[in-house]
């Protein structure tokens, strides 16, 4: 089993917390070595997992990390194979009534009834929650009206967009105010505003005191919102730290071009190594060039060059390392597990803490 | 100072729905499984034609077997249906009973049932609650069978008190045996899978009994079939209530089937659910 002895201590240079980093207001979850079968699969394994109350955590991996997996096991609703989890002192299994009710949980897929309204749903929870009749109408109509569906309130759920339906979850999810609520990729599949809307929900929620653990396959997001990151591959914390740390061992940035020509991407490439100094990677859509760097000077003469040797570049961007890149960087393979025999063997972002080894 | 978006506005609004109430005493096993009972009927309030499996099968049922078989086995339409009718009605309401199963396999597929199972409150309330609505549904195909049975000619020779015993016996029998399709509905996988699986059971439930025929024109190792099956039971406990005779080990022997049921199928129910992925 991993277990935290393995991690490293303080690192002088960036300040990283020591492996037995405890806050004054305690830990919201303190995981040890989960570990999840399904059969043959193992979908979690020696999952470490410590957040500390009051805070957003962001949990990054790809699809198939065991993202889910490891939140259902957290929210009681399955039963590790082995390894234990306590939520706020409380253990998952053998207290789980007493988890269940300082937790809630927004899963992946949306859990509201698609036949009732939005209003019948609140009611519904409102009233298992234990609100009286009237109370939970009135506790319903509130909370559509700050999640702005008081209009859509009175619709039955499959006639909502994906952005109204998310929110409504999340509604769902706060008619008690837990202390603790987990978000399964909370912002998959929704649009730039209704993305905006729920990470406006979740700044909301930490300030007004609830713990959030949220699971994201994208590093914009965690870097917007969380204190802390795990990133998760196969069902194991292959890094830790707060989203500077992390950024700062996989590099600031990333530029990102796009040609008008494949048939010039040998060439570009070539151009954009010298004059950025840095690997430049092939992506796998043939028109696209990616390179590790965050000098906006550099870049701006690189691309120069570009139009100086006549490559036409439809577009390109500077921007934060995508979780591709972060994977590349953490564990030498790209985030899709192709290659199980290359874990651990390339080098890793000395800022990091590492779980396992 | 910044400029108020409008995401500014509704992160204010949400921390103002987080703060604003206290936390409730937590309610007990009656008030979730009503609360659960509640929402059954509104997904017939908003998808009434999910009515339709106890409105027109029973029509059809009786209507069918009344006129099929009635002249040849008892002589006239009207003689039979005295006897057909009691029949007909536990056949229904135990073929619809199907449908529980059927329904709470959709819903746990569309992952609403995650939501419930994280909730703190009696586990077993989520299948209690739309059991006790499929209550309702079996009491309307009831109703259904017996109105139009009176206007065929039925006529119960206990009056109105010995049909409801006979209404009151069959949806005990019916609740119980709902158990087993609760319990079938979270182990199968897919709908249709588990379709076929309660069809096979419930067809040779309900037609080898003694429903249709008296057993003793069937051959013998059939008739032995129908005399343990506790459809039989269950139809002449309830002839007995509708038209007068004294039948009371027979009303006894479906209360013990049924308690059994309850006791075998309801905690294998909890299991498998508390298992349930
Ligand atoms: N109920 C299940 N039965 C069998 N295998 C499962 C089950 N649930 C998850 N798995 C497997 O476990 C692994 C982890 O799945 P999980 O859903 O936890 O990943 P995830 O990180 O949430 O992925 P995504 O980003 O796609 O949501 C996958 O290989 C998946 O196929
Ligand atoms: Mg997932």
């Amino acid at each position: 089993m991993a277990t935290n002895d393995t991690r490293r201590p303080v690192d002088a240079e960036t300040g990283l917390e020591s492996p037995a980093w405890v806050p004054p207001s305690g830990l919201a979850i303190e995981a040890a070595g989960l570990v999840k079968h399904f059969g043959e699969t193992v979908a979690v394994d020696g999952l470490d997992l410590r957040v500390p109350s009051g805070m957003v955590y962001g949990v990054l991996g790809p699809n198939g990390a065991g993202k889910t997996t490891a939140i259902r096991m957290l929210a009681t609703l399955l039963r590790p194979t082995e390894g234990s989890a306590r939520v706020f002192g409380h253990d998952i299994v053998d207290e789980a009534d007493a988890v269940r009710s300082r937790v809630s949980m927004t899963g992946q897929f949306a859990s509201v009834d698609e036949d009732l309204t939005g209003f019948e749903n609140l009611v519904l929870l409102c009233r298992l929650w234990g609100h009286p009749r009237r109370a939970a109408k009135k506790r319903a109509s509130e909370l559509l009206e700050a999640f702005g569906l008081a209009d859509a309130g009175a619709r039955q759920v499959k006639t909502y967009s994906g952005g109204m339906r998310r929110r409504l979850d999340i509604a769902a999810s706060i008619v008690v105010t837990p202390e603790l609520i987990f978000l399964d990729e909370p912002t998959t599949g929704l649009d730039p505003r209704s993305r905006n809307q729920v990470w406006e929900i979740v700044r909301a929620l930490v300030a007004a005191g609830t713990t959030v653990l949220l699971t994201t396959q994208y590093l914009d997001e965690a870097d917007q919102l969380a204190d802390r990151i795990a990133v998760i591959d196969r069902g194991r914390v292959i890094a830790e730290g707060t989203s500077t740390q992390l950024k700062a061992s996989v590099g600031s940035g990333a530029l990102h071009v796009r040609l008008l020509d494949p048939d010039q991407r040998p060439e570009a490439e070539g151009l954009l190594t010298r004059a950025l100094d840095v690997a430049v990677r092939a992506e796998a859509d043939p028109v696209a060039l990616s390179a590790r760097t965050s000098d906006p000077e550099r870049v701006a003469q690189a691309l120069t060059e570009l139009a100086r040797a006549g490559v036409g570049v439809a577009s390109f961007a500077l921007g934060q390392p995508s979780l591709d890149e972060v994977f590349l960087a953490l564990t030498g393979r790209p985030a899709e597990p192709a290659n199980p025999e290359l874990e651990g063997e390339t080098s890793r972002g000395p800022t990091i803490e590492e779980a396992s080894t | 100072m910044s400029i108020s978006t409008p995401e500014e506005v509704a992160q204010e609004a949400v921390r103002s729905v987080l703060s604003s109430t206290a936390r409730p005493p937590r309610p007990d096993a009656l008030v979730t499984s009503l609360t659960f009972w509640w929402r059954a009927m509104l997904k017939i309030k908003h998808v009434p034609e999910q009515l339709f499996d106890v409105t027109a099968f029973p029509v059809m049922f009786l209507l069918m077997f009344t006129y099929l078989f009635g002249g040849a086995l008892a002589g006239s339409t009207g003689a039979y249906l005295q006897e057909v009718l009691p029949g007909i009605l536990a056949m229904t309401v135990a073929m619809i009973t199907m449908y529980t199963g059927l329904t709470l396999n959709r819903d746990i597929q569309k992952g609403v049932h995650d939501r419930f199972r994280s909730l703190p409150i009696w586990r077993p309330s989520t299948l209690v609650g739309p059991l006790l609505a499929d209550g309702v549904r079996y009491t309307l195909a009831a109703a259904v069978i017996l109105v139009l049975g009176l206007i065929l000619g039925f006529r119960p020779g206990a009056g109105p008190m010995g049909v409801v015993a006979s209404v009151g016996l069959l949806l005990v029998f019916a609740f119980a045996l709902s158990w087993v399709w609760t319990m079938l509905g979270i182990v199968m996988r897919s709908e249709n899978a588990l379709m076929g699986l309660s069809m096979m059971i419930l067809f040779p439930l309900t037609f080898i009994s003694n429903v249709f025929v008296p057993p003793e024109t069937l051959p013998r190792w059939l008739e032995a079939f129908v005399d343990v099956n506790p459809i039989t039971h269950l139809v002449t406990a309830m002839r007995g209530l509708v038209h007068g005779h004294s039948v009371t080990g027979e009303i006894g022997i479906v209360l013990v089937v049924s308690a059994g049921l309850v006791a075998v199928f309801g905690p294998l129910t909890m299991y498998v659910y508390r298992k349930k992925a």
